[in-house]
């Protein structure tokens, strides 16, 4: 029997952490314990995603859940001596609000996770996630013991009435997506989890694989169980090698426990599970794409119907859920459907993890219910846009997504809403954007991506993309035609009803809501020749006004020389040299440079 | 297809009721109204892609348009193929297509035969309102018989299906993605560094002009030109079946005495016909058999006369060569005779002689280049053009073909039997060659002499006949290489008891070439064949050695089927093919 530790300390081992440091932090703090001969007294666990990784690395104290950030390996001697030896908190290291400047010791009197409801993400960042045993701590596996006990029809019931829709952005029923695979005709029926996000700044999938494993396990074994499946596949992109590494290791440890392989629990149900490593193409997370590259092939998509749970892997009837569908499952059978069923609106029951990134000050990610404002997610949790800018807008639902103005910060987030304003569910990825970003670029961003990731079968998605392309970056590039706007909208009606799959379907939404809500940018562009924003570089010039002193510190800094005067006279910029690089802007002290 | 017992489903289609078998889909309930909704990517005789998106329409209920090629129909589904959003969608498809596409219609070898041309007129697609980046690749003509321009593809992988699917070969894939997709050769490789037959049946299927023939019409009329050389023509049986259908005549009408007319219009010194020397490749390749039989000759034998097929066993299966018949093809045997037997008897030099082929056959060109060709001390065959370079010919020199009078073939040449006329459809070689085998083995004279069960479009077909004294000939028919490879595994596994095997690359055979006239489905095929089997019932001669003019040949001058001159002139031998990737 291990003896019990005075002190849990947790380090974040997710991929952001560990991208920011977190890896040379644990050496260091066991050396330092060693040193101290305290290592049997405090345990360090090696956590996964906290989901505030703007602020990772993150190391947080137990018993008294202290939450320290940004934390490097100097800073261990302090955290060992003073708060492990001495019981003090160190101030410093402590996070502090981005509204108020306050310092919060306590994790759970974080604004950021105040208003979360963590209920996929509830082990990640708490357990270990390559133990079994903290993950059985943490009443791991009971959901499945139960769904054990249950006829499979039941259980089919069961999460039906807690309400889970699809995850991975379709919002399809759960239930009923089993319902069909468990009804399908056929001996041999297979289950895979969709791990393949690829949204740009979506990573909630990653982190609930590299943080809590086995619940994703879990939930593929229950809806293997009530389909009638006895092998799944967990189809996950190589560029995930630390989920992939906690994957392979769960996996291992749940067949020698005997919840995967033969005979789970006692029963006579049976369940094995491979992993696919696929090579990253987005396309790949389309369902019919993704099993044409599970079994070799070109990962493009088909026609549908026949749909997977008639006709999928190897035309045999197959259930495909998404990592954080999956994630809900273990808790659902565990507690019963009717707490769930009992968070979010009408339509959209539960818990919706999402990742936001671009202008907020807490990048990271976040489990809300469904139903909350997206005032609450950007301000509350997100802590508001950084440097005192102005918000414009908030990029919804990834690639297929649209983007969402002020006028709409106070909407309920639900699967119907998002879509009805123009924007989607999608995986959940959330770019916020402040005054600086210009919208017709960020159309142009977004159509850039899938007309990148376009697979090119068929030809809306491989030629109209293209052309919305070609005519975004136009008119960018100051060159938009007056007709340009009446083309898009002409060329994103085809491509939206004539696409063979979901990714060229939802292709021109970034334009569609852009052009919506956003449209006198556009004009701006096309009639002006200016970029409101002041971020298409074809569109601005930087002028040397009279509050110039000729301290001649832009002449010094402007990497092309385009900028001439003599000490203490007034200095000009020549337009035809100037690279729009904005670096005499950023160094003049006067604020004499004006962008325009 | 539907069965009797099919279960029946009732929808409406633009608000007319239609009734339909359960397993179809939208684009063929809507043909039982009339309707032909217009589609690119489909073909009826390939696996379903519905990714061009050109047969798009409306199902209510359905999240957005469906592509009518692969959707099924259901009870009570209601369709609507020409609202605004299916209009505006399928014209703008098109517009897409063309705006990736070369703007040269009007002087592109698939003028007035382009699907893609066709449907833009269809859809009133009057202008292109995008105008950006091309797709620029290079055009891949290395081969004798088969162009390859990526810039005219409009992806819509009907060639990758179709030699997948039909010739068993995957010659072609989809390689990069997205804007940059291409159809080509594994690793960008040409159709000379790969495992191609050159079967042409990609040429068939492609809707526009991203894969044709080889285009070898100006050689022919330099040739006719030259007041120095003496041009004869030669052509295949399945010419005269398919050629109408380029002057509008329905499809299994056979055009023979106009064909000779036009050639002889044309300038052509001599106009002969394969089918005697179809003839001549049943004396010896029915008396090679014979002769295998009897002195324990590598069995079964297999025909050599599909240049596909050669190429495949050349490339593929070199392990099979011994079990082809040394015979040449009728297009070689004709063109060894012409250069010695013809020129003696009719005093030309030989050297003077240019035998050009009309040929229903893209291989074809690759065979006359083969190096072993040149028996008659010269090239036997000069030169290659397909049906359809033919029908250009015509047009270029503005003759009303379908007005012509009927003209005779000159002879010696130009004599054939029923049994030379058959070689054009699969199965055809394999009864003419049991007419003659027969005879000449049981020295009794044939009362029957239609062997029905080698004829059809059943892809392997079996068949055997008693030759008294207790010989059964057991023989077997495929056609499209897929068969032709499920025959190879026959004979590799040793399950293949057979004495003689007639392969044919094209599905149809010679009749479903692929320089054949677009288009070929199995409708078509069947009334080709069909047109093929009538032309042989009421020949006069249908027996190859009953031929006079073949009788003469082997009594005044070649001697002996299998003799000296006949095996230096009429055999030939083939050789592995190295350096091509498979």
């Amino acid at each position: 029997m291990e003896k019990l530790a005075r002190a849990h300390v947790l380090v974040c081992g997710g991929t952001g952490c560990s991208s920011s440091g977190s890896k040379v932090i644990i050496p260091a703090l066991r050396e330092k314990l060693q040193a101290k001969g305290m290592e049997s007294e405090i345990k360090i666990v090696e956590t996964g995603c906290h989901g505030l990784c703007e602020m990772g690395p993150l190391v947080i104290v137990y018993p008294e859940g202290v939450f320290y950030i940004r934390v490097k390996p100097t800073d261990i001697d302090e955290i060992v001596e003073t708060h492990l030896i001495k019981g003090r908190v160190i101030e410093r290291l402590l996070y502090k609000e981005p509204a108020t400047l306050e310092t919060v010791p306590d994790y759970d009197d974080i604004a950021f996770y105040k208003k979360q409801k963590r209920y996929a993400l509830v082990n990640c960042g708490h357990i270990n996630p390559e133990s079994l045993e903290e993950y059985i701590g943490a009443d791991g596996y009971e959901g499945l013991a139960k769904a054990l006990s249950m006829k499979p029809e039941d259980v089919i019931e069961e999460i039906k009435a807690s309400g889970l829709r699809g995850r991975g952005g379709g919002g399809f029923p759960t239930g009923l997506k089993w319902q069909f695979t468990r009804g399908a005709a056929g001996d041999k029926k297979y289950v895979i989890c969709n791990a393949d996000e690829g949204d740009p700044g979506a990573f909630m999938d990653r982190s609930v694989l590299e943080g809590d494993p086995h619940r994703v396990l879990e939930g593929m074994a229950i809806c293997g169980y009530a389909v009638g499946a006895d092998e799944g596949y967990i189809y996950c992109r190589a560029e995930y090698p630390l989920a992939i590494k906690r994957l392979r290791g769960a996996i291992a440890q749940a067949e020698e426990a005997g919840l995967l392989g033969e005979g789970i629990l006692g029963s006579d149900f049976n369940f094995t599970l491979h992993i696919k490593e696929g090579a990253g193409a987005f396309v790949c997370g389309e369902e019919t794409a993704l099993m044409a590259s599970v079994e070799g092939r070109r990962g493009m998509p088909r026609p549908r119907p026949p749909f997977p749970a008639n006709s999928g892997l190897w035309g045999k009837p197959t259930n495909i859920n998404n990592v954080e569908t999956f994630a809900n499952v273990p808790s659902i059978m565990r507690d019963g459907a009717s707490y769930f069923a009992s968070q979010g609106t009408e339509t959209s029951k539960g818990t919706k993890v999402f990742a936001l990134t671009g202008k907020i000050n807490n990048t990271g990610l976040a489990e809300v219910p469904m139903g909350i404002t997206m005032r609450e997610i950007i301000y509350d949790i997100g802590g508001g846009i950084p440097d005192g800018k102005k918000f414009k807008a908030v990029q919804i639902g990834g690639p297929s997504g649209g983007c969402l103005p002020e006028q709409l910060l106070d909407l309920a987030i639900d699967y119907e809403s998002l879509t009805k304003a123009g924007a989607m569910m999608g995986s959940g990825g959330l770019v916020v954007m402040d005054e600086t970003t210009c919208m017709v670029d960020v159309a142009r961003y977004f159509l850039n991506f899938t007309q990148d990731e376009s697979c090119g079968k068929c030809t809306p998605c491989r030629e109209g993309t293209k052309r919305m392309l070609e005519i975004l970056n136009r008119i960018c590039e100051g060159n938009g035609r007056e007709d340009d706007i009446a083309l898009l909208e002409s060329l994103a009606r085809s491509i939206k009803a004539g696409s063979l799959c979901a990714l060229g379907q939802t292709a021109p939404n970034p334009v569609l809501s852009t052009l919506n809500f956003f449209r006198h940018e556009y004009e701006a562009h096309i009639r002006d020749h200016k970029c409101p924003a002041g971020a298409c570089t074809a569109l601005i010039g930087y002028l040397i006004t009279e509050r110039c002193r000729g301290c001649g510190l832009c002449k010094k800094v402007c990497p092309v020389d385009a900028i001439s005067g003599e000490i203490k006279g007034m200095h000009s910029i020549d337009e035809n040299i100037c690279i729009k690089c904005g670096a005499c802007q950023t160094k003049c002290p006067f604020k004499a440079i004006d962008k325009g | 297809m539907s069965s009797v017992t099919e279960t029946m489903v009732k929808l409406t289609i633009d608000g007319q009721e239609v009734t339909a078998p359960k397993s179809y889909t939208i684009l063929q309930a809507a043909r039982i109204i009339g309707l032909n909704i217009p589609h690119l990517c489909y073909h009826p005789e390939l696996s379903r892609e519905g990714s061009c998106r050109v047969c798009l329409v409306e199902v209510e209920g359905a999240r957005s348009l469906v592509a009518s090629c692969v959707y099924p129909v259901s009870d009570g589904m209601k369709v609507h193929t020409n609202t605004p959003i299916v209009m505006e969608t399928r014209k703008t498809v098109v517009e897409l297509m063309l705006a990736n596409h070369p703007e040269d219609c009007l002087f592109c070898v698939k003028n007035q035969h382009c699907e893609l041309q066709e449907i833009a007129a269809d859809l009133g697609v009057r202008k292109v309102r995008f105008h950006g980046e091309k797709r620029s690749s290079e055009i891949d003509d290395a081969n004798p018989s088969i162009v390859r321009n990526p810039e005219k593809c409009i992806l819509c992988t009907r060639c990758v299906r179709a030699c997948s699917e039909r010739q068993g070969l995957d010659i072609y894939c989809i390689a990069n993605r997205g804007f940059n997709s291409i159809v080509e050769p594994a690793f960008g490789l040409g159709l000379d560094q790969v495992a191609c037959t050159y079967c042409g049946q990609c040429t068939t299927v492609c809707p526009t002009a991203a894969l044709t023939e080889k285009d070898d019409t100006q050689l022919v009329w330099d040739a006719l030109a030259d007041p120095d050389k003496y041009v004869v023509v030669q052509t295949a049986p399945s010419v005269r079946i398919g050629l109408g259908e380029e002057f509008g005549m329905k499809s299994g009408g056979i055009v023979t005495g106009k064909m000779v007319a036009v050639l002889r219009r044309m300038g052509f010194d001599k106009v002969f016909d394969t089918d005697f020397a179809a003839d001549l490749t049943i004396m010896e390749e029915g008396h090679e058999l014979l002769h295998r039989i009897k002195n324990g000759g590598v069995l079964p034998m297999m025909t050599s006369c599909s240049p596909g097929w050669v190429n495949f066993i050349e490339t593929t299966h070199p392990e099979i060569i011994p079990h082809l018949s040394s015979a040449k093809s009728p297009q070689g045997m004709f063109g060894a005779t012409v250069k010695t037997y013809f020129a003696e008897k009719a005093g030309i030099d030989p050297a003077k002689i240019v035998c050009v082929a009309v040929m229903p056959c893209t291989a074809k060109k690759w065979e006359a280049k083969r190096p072993q060709l040149n028996d008659s001390g010269f090239r036997d065959v000069d030169i290659v053009i397909t049906t359809r370079e033919f029908a250009r010919m015509i047009k270029q020199m503005g003759i009303d073909f379908m007005g012509l009078p009927e003209d005779d073939f000159d002879s010696p040449m130009g004599l054939s039997s029923g049994a030379g006329q058959i070689f054009g459809a699969t199965g055809g070689v394999m009864e003419a060659a049991l007419r003659t085998a027969y005879e000449v083995y049981t020295g009794k004279t044939l009362e029957n002499l239609d062997f029905k069960g080698v004829r059809g479009l059943d892809g392997i077909k079996e068949s055997s006949v008693d030759l008294g004294d207790g010989v059964i000939l057991k023989v077997a028919v495929a056609h499209t290489l897929r068969n032709a490879e499920k025959m190879v595994q026959k004979i590799l596994s040793g399950e293949a008891e057979y004495h003689f095997i007639e392969i044919m690359a094209c599905p149809g055979g010679c009749l479903g070439g692929g320089g054949q006239p677009y288009p070929t489905d199995t409708d078509i095929r069947k009334a080709r064949i069909e047109a093929i089997y009538d032309a042989d019932a009421h020949m006069k001669y249908r027996k190859s050695h009953e031929n006079p003019a073949i009788k003469e040949l082997y009594e005044t001058w070649m001697g002996e089927p299998l003799g000296e001159r006949a095996h230096h002139l009429l055999h030939t031998h083939y050789t592995r093919i190295e350096g091509r990737l498979k």
